[in-house]
């Protein structure tokens, strides 16, 4: 993969985002949310006879912004893996009304489920545009694919408006510094539609400064739609979330707001246990409040 | 009674034969993910070898044995040859190895053409191998049965040193977490090299004891190759046990096939079965479930 | 705009040279075998679009060549056949009657519906299958090698309906027009070289919609293009069904310009050497496919009259050398000089292609480091 370090300033030049795009992208009558809540039941994925996710009930409704925390090998990225299709999971998840345990992924990214990766995939070799437009388009129909793409469409051109990323709309995504391609992602997500969020640790590897973009983005999105945010990052959930779930081997451990979670000594005790490693300074905050 | 017993024994032969074929491939594809064309060439070099060895040492029982040893060998040591120079440089491009093993698979056989000539060439069977043994009624080729007993015996050694040596805890190692492995002080390369050494080498074997089934030539590999992939595919990668069921239920499906309809039709059908079993399990026979790959 | 008009003026200076400059320089006998050539690119063309855009490895594409070429052969033995109207071979090795199935081929609008519709159809099928159960990669390049190899076995077995391993051969005539009159073989390669410049044309119209963006998003991110809401599965059967469509109209003219199809056309070696030139030529390429096939058949034409052993060990050579060292193929090294020439500072010409020349089509390398490994039979990193 291209080497971020040695990308010359000069090509990618220096982005911001603009949450006032954000707007075009995501405009829609708030009625078409109304019903739009991420309902978990006593879901269970299973590999091999090692339980990862054990039991998980989870509740976010539009509006919020919750983060997922917990230890690794908590079952974090498991449970965004078996909303989507790519774990198998027993038990029931819904979303706006559908069931999507059982669904294949294509499908349940048509009900309005969008997700990122820990890696930030995009399509390296089509360029920033491409990959919005591929993002946007799949409901489109066999004639509209067979053509050329002759105009932008307008919720592409919001969107790239929206991550800051407009004056590299014809470079190759591959090209783009690490935190630009999680902002691409983030909008992939947006012109996509989905209505729910889930993005697995979208800030690593971001600088303050775009942590703090990235979060205030992720709040505007989140007064419209429902998203779940996996992250590792304390002080960067101090900041935005507007609730935490955490999780401890498979299981929730804890619910509530930042404060109520802090406060939790169940929560205290598992991140202090281990808090010889590195994930351990950063969680040894949040029971030293 | 008698007809089912023949074909039971029809298909088993195929299937041990498939299952030395293929037991080679299950290291260095199962295990390591290489897709190596030129396995069947390395079967070739094997029985070229059993042909040498026959011109030096007179007697047929002992040259067989001597063979075997020395097939190994020469299989072994042409897969390390073309690990360290070729296969070493691609093992982030699976796809495109295939296409150079493929180069190398030709080159090969155009090698045993220009050394041995095209016509095919024959070794003599020992005289404890000709003739039949009558089981449960049935006269079987005591050939088939010692293929059918090498491949068991080479099925057995390979899975104990999987089990049991500290190269197959090595290669299990690798296999499972390549990065971890070499942080932990095992170097992936020697493993690499050894496993292919050791692939290559089981492939020189069953070249030995194809030269007991008939005449060989420059693409006697050829003739292997394709259902060999097949059996590691329908068995699933990175477990011998998979491989060698599948060696088995093949061999079998083929041989009754052949005896409903013909062998060209017969070989159709099972392609048509092998598509539709992966419909069921694309995994294969036996996985190894794991949360990641990496 | 520039870059249209250097598509157009390449488009009419391909056809100058080979509809003028061929004919008027080329004796019958080198014009028919540039004809043939023709007909193998067609292969490489739609191999191009599913192996280097569609990251794809189509080892048998034989197959669908050959039921072209048996397709047009059994049409053209029925049209030759004399009073009887049983074809010459079947009164040789068979009972001397034609087997119902091969009836409908009398009627040449059927053979042309089904050379086109048969081949397409059973890569749609066959396609559907394996990629809608997630079967990619190497597996994919197992079963369709596989699948070349029992089409080859099944053609030699049933000689008495096939011709065995002679394969169809010794036509007279096609579609009416006798095939020993020069004028008609001329007309032959105008045709295979109108159809060519067609399939190029499609195939450039295809890679620069949004579904060739989409195409080469399934290669590189299968599981990512699965996120947005798409099924892979849909977009790589259709570039998989057009390769085997354009393997067929390939092999249906071959059969006419060389006189003769056999399994040696069809089988596991045939196929795996289809691949050659498009290695060579640039998989991802457009032309490069094309101009790959052409060289590499006219260097075995030419090699192998006088040294047959050394070709064989060239053609080794060049699977060895261009696929390990150069991956991008021969259509790249000006990039790579000029990448050279230029320095570290120029990097967005390469468009994200890693220094180390892994090609993108291995659709294994990126993907998404959690997934679980049961669900996904095609990795094998």
């Amino acid at each position: 993969m291209t080497d971020d370090v040695t990308t010359p300033a000069s090509v990618l030049g220096e982005g911001s985002l603009d949450p006032q795009a954000l707007e075009t992208v995501i405009a829609a009558p708030p009625s078409r949310f109304r019903h739009d809540y991420l309902e978990v039941r006593d879901l269970r994925v299973v590999f091999d006879g090692f339980v990862a996710v054990d039991g998980v009930d989870l509740t976010v409704t539009q509006g919020d912004l919750r983060f997922l925390i917990g230890p690794n090998g908590a079952g974090k990225t498991t449970i965004v893996d078996a909303i989507t299709g790519l774990a198998p999971a027993t038990g029931s998840v819904r979303f706006g009304g559908v069931e999507l345990v059982g669904r294949a992924s294509h499908k349940v990214a048509r009900a309005g489920v969008g997700r990122t990766f820990q890696t930030a995939s995009v399509f390296d070799e089509l360029s920033v545009l491409q990959n919005l437009d591929i993002a946007a388009g799949a409901g489109r129909g066999a004639w509209s694919l067979l053509r050329r793409r002759r105009t932008v469409p307008e919720t592409v051109d919001a969107a790239l408006e929206t991550v800051g990323l407009t004056h590299l709309r014809d470079v190759p995504a591959g090209v783009l510094a690490h935190g630009q391609k999680q902002w691409l992602e983030i909008g992939m997500l947006l012109v996509q539609d989905a209505r729910l969020l889930l993005l697995d640790e979208p800030v690593a590897g971001m600088s303050q400064a775009e942590r703090e973009e990235t979060g205030q983005l992720l709040q505007r999105i989140g007064e419209q739609r429902t998203v779940v945010v996996v992250e590792h990052d304390m002080e960067f959930l101090r900041s935005f979330a507007s609730s935490v779930t955490v999780l401890h081997q498979g299981r929730v451990l804890s619910e509530g707001t930042v404060a109520q979670v802090q406060a939790d000594p169940r929560v205290v005790e598992v991140y202090l246990g281990r808090s010889a490693g590195a994930r351990g300074s950063a969680a040894g905050e949040t029971g030293g409040e | 009674m008698d007809a089912l017993v023949s074909q039971l024994f029809a298909g088993l032969s195929l299937g041990s034969v498939l299952l030395l074929a293929a037991l080679g491939l299950a290291l260095t594809f199962g295990q390591m993910g290489v897709i190596n064309m030129a396995h069947g060439e390395f079967m070739m070099a094997g029985a070229y070898t059993a042909y040498v060895v026959q011109g030096i040492v007179a007697d047929a029982g002992v040259s067989l044995l001597v063979s075997l040893v020395v097939g190994f060998l020469v299989g072994g040591l042409l897969g390390l040859l073309l690990e360290v120079t070729l296969i070493s440089r691609m093992y982030r491009r699976p796809l495109d190895t295939l296409l150079v093993t493929f180069g190398v698979a030709l080159v090969l056989q155009q090698a045993a053409r220009d050394v041995f000539g095209a016509p095919n060439v024959d070794v003599r069977a020992p005289a404890w191998l000709s003739g039949a043994v009558q089981v449960l009624g049935v006269g079987v080729p005591k050939t088939r049965l010692f293929i059918l007993a090498l491949a068991a015996v080479c099925l057995a050694a390979l899975a104990l040193v999987l089990k049991l040596t500290p190269l197959g805890r090595r290669i299990r190692a690798t296999v499972q977490n390549r990065d971890l492995a070499e942080t932990s002080g095992i170097s992936t390369r020697a493993t690499d090299r050894l496993t292919f050494f050791v692939g290559s080498g089981v492939a020189g074997v069953a070249g030995v004891a194809l030269t007991l089934l008939g005449s060989i030539g420059p693409t006697l590999g050829t003739n292997y190759i394709v259902d060999a992939f097949l059996v590691v595919v329908v068995g699933g990668i990175g477990q011998l046990k998979g491989a060698a069921i599948a060696a088995l239920a093949l061999g079998l499906l083929q041989a009754s096939f052949e005896y409903s309809t013909t062998a060209s039709i017969a070989k159709v059908l099972v392609f048509v079965v092998i598509v539709a079993f992966l419909q069921v399990r694309p995994q294969g026979l036996v996985s190894v479930r794991s949360r990641s790959l990496a | 705009m520039t870059a249209r008009l250097r598509l157009w003026g390449g488009f009419a200076v391909a056809a100058v040279l080979l509809f003028v400059v061929a004919p008027g320089a080329l004796s019958d006998f080198r014009l028919n075998l540039l004809a043939k050539f023709l007909c193998l690119a067609m292969v490489a063309v739609g191999i191009g679009l599913a192996w280097g855009r569609g990251g794809m490895l189509t080892l048998g594409q034989g197959v669908f060549f050959g039921l072209g070429g048996y397709l047009m052969a059994m049409h053209l033995k029925l049209a030759d056949a004399g009073p009887g109207g049983v074809p010459d071979f079947m009164l040789l090795y068979g009972d001397g009657t034609v087997p119902g199935w091969w009836e409908p081929f009398r009627d040449p609008v059927v053979t042309v519906v089904a050379i086109l519709v048969v081949p397409t159809g059973l890569a749609a099928l066959l396609g559907l299958a394996v990629f809608k159960r997630r079967v990619r990669g190497a597996y994919f390049a197992i079963l369709s090698q596989a699948l070349a190899a029992a089409f080859a076995i099944l053609l030699i077995g049933q000689q008495k309906v096939t011709g065995g391993t002679n394969g169809l051969n010794g036509f007279k005539s096609f579609f009416g027009f006798t095939l020993a009159d020069p004028l008609n073989k001329r007309m032959l390669y105008f045709i295979a070289a109108g159809v060519l410049l067609a399939m190029v044309a499609a195939t450039r119209l295809l890679m620069r919609s949004r579904y060739g963006e989409l195409l080469v998003a399934v290669r590189d991110q299968e599981n990512r293009v699965r996120f947005l809401g798409y099924d892979p599965a849909g977009v790589k059967v259709v570039a998989y069904a057009t390769a085997a469509c354009f393997a067929a109209i390939g092999g249906a003219l071959f059969t006419p310009i060389v006189g003769i199809i056999s399994p040696a056309d069809v089988g596991v070696v045939a196929s795996i050497a289809f691949l050659v030139g498009v290695a060579i030529g640039g998989r991802a390429t457009l032309l490069g496919p094309v101009l790959g096939a052409v060289a590499v058949s006219w260097a075995e034409t030419s090699l192998s009259e006088q040294f047959p052993s050394f070709w064989t060990y060239f053609q080794g050579a060049l699977f060895i050398g261009v696929v390990a060292f150069l991956p991008n193929g021969l259509a790249t090294l000006g990039q790579v000089w000029r990448r050279r020439r230029a320095g570290p500072g120029i990097r967005e010409d390469e468009s994200g292609q890693p220094d180390d020349g892994t090609p993108r089509s291995a659709p294994e390398a990126s993907l998404p480091a959690d997934a679980p490994a049961d669900a996904l039979p095609g990795r094998t990193a």
